[in-house]
């Protein structure tokens, strides 16, 4: 295995969930493609961390940083699509549009 | 083919179909089971790039409580089986493209580095090494994230609790 199959797969998946988040309309899909950004991101510094600096480990600390911040960020999210439900009686994020313009 | 490449390459085909799948199920149940599917991935991978520590804490953290939210978010929202609900919007061909483009410059741009690989032996104390950090170089950032996390959990209570104080009597202003 070399760094550049790692680095192939995780911009992969990467893009997979951006592709997610631009064109999904559940807010919640939405959601769950931000997850697996996140995760290639996570992939992408260990990644890093195994061949570029084995003896550091700063990757994977900032790893653990990620995810630490993931999940505040999952928690607030679903706080936010539970309220805009409530709102709006449904979450299609092309529909809600009142903070435009 | 060894037990190493082989393991990659297993891998690489559960995440990259359960990432897939998860962006493009009309379902958002089935989404995040999909979701949970390709966490598990990243936890192999974590396992195979030396990472114990934080292969344990992709399971408990996302599989354990981040998938647990989605789905409990999927439960009390969405209505899951309505054919009616399109699942994608009207740019799909756009986003492909979007996606694609990105794709290629990104894997361009690494192609074209040049990264200084080394040779050393990975660090055999995992967690140990990990721990020292988070208490001496790192301490500063890791009580940020405490208080973080303390902000995003009050933040979500009040976002998302009802209202249901003590009824506003008329003459109180």
């Amino acid at each position: 295995m070399t760094l550049y199959q790692y680095l192939a797969l995780a911009t992969l998946v990467f893009c997979i969930g951006l592709f997610g988040v631009l064109t999904r309309r559940n807010a919640v899909a939405v959601l769950i493609a931000i997850e697996l950004m996140f995760n290639s991101v996570n992939l992408l510094l260990v990644a890093f961390t195994r061949y570029i600096s084995p003896d550091g480990l700063v990757g994977q600390l900032f790893a653990v940083f990620i995810i630490v911040i993931a999940a505040a960020e999952t928690t607030v999210g679903m706080a936010i699509v539970l309220l805009v439900y409530r709102g709006f009686r449904g979450i299609q994020v092309d529909r809600i549009g009142f903070l435009k313009w | 083919m060894t037990g190493e490449s082989l393991a990659f390459y297993g891998l690489a085909f559960m995440l990259v179909g359960a990432s897939i799948l998860a962006v493009s199920v009309r379902n958002v149940f089935h989404a995040a089971m999909y979701l949970i599917l390709a966490l598990f991935a990243v936890a192999g991978y974590f396992v195979l790039l030396n990472a114990e520590f934080l292969a344990a804490v992709q399971v408990l953290i996302y599989v354990g409580a981040v998938a647990v939210l989605v789905i409990f978010a999927v439960m009390l929202t969405t209505r899951l089986t309505d054919a009616r609900v399109r699942a994608h919007n009207e740019q799909v061909g756009a986003g492909l493209v979007v996606a694609v483009a990105m794709f290629l410059a990104i894997v361009m741009a690494m192609w074209s580095t040049s990264w200084p690989i080394s040779d050393a032996a990975p660090a055999v104390d995992n967690v140990r090494t990990l721990g020292r950090m988070l208490m001496t170089r790192f301490v500063l950032p890791f009580e940020i994230a405490s208080v973080l996390l303390l902000a995003a959990m009050i933040g979500a209570i009040v976002i998302a609790a009802k209202e249901t104080g003590p009824p506003q009597s008329e003459e109180s202003t």
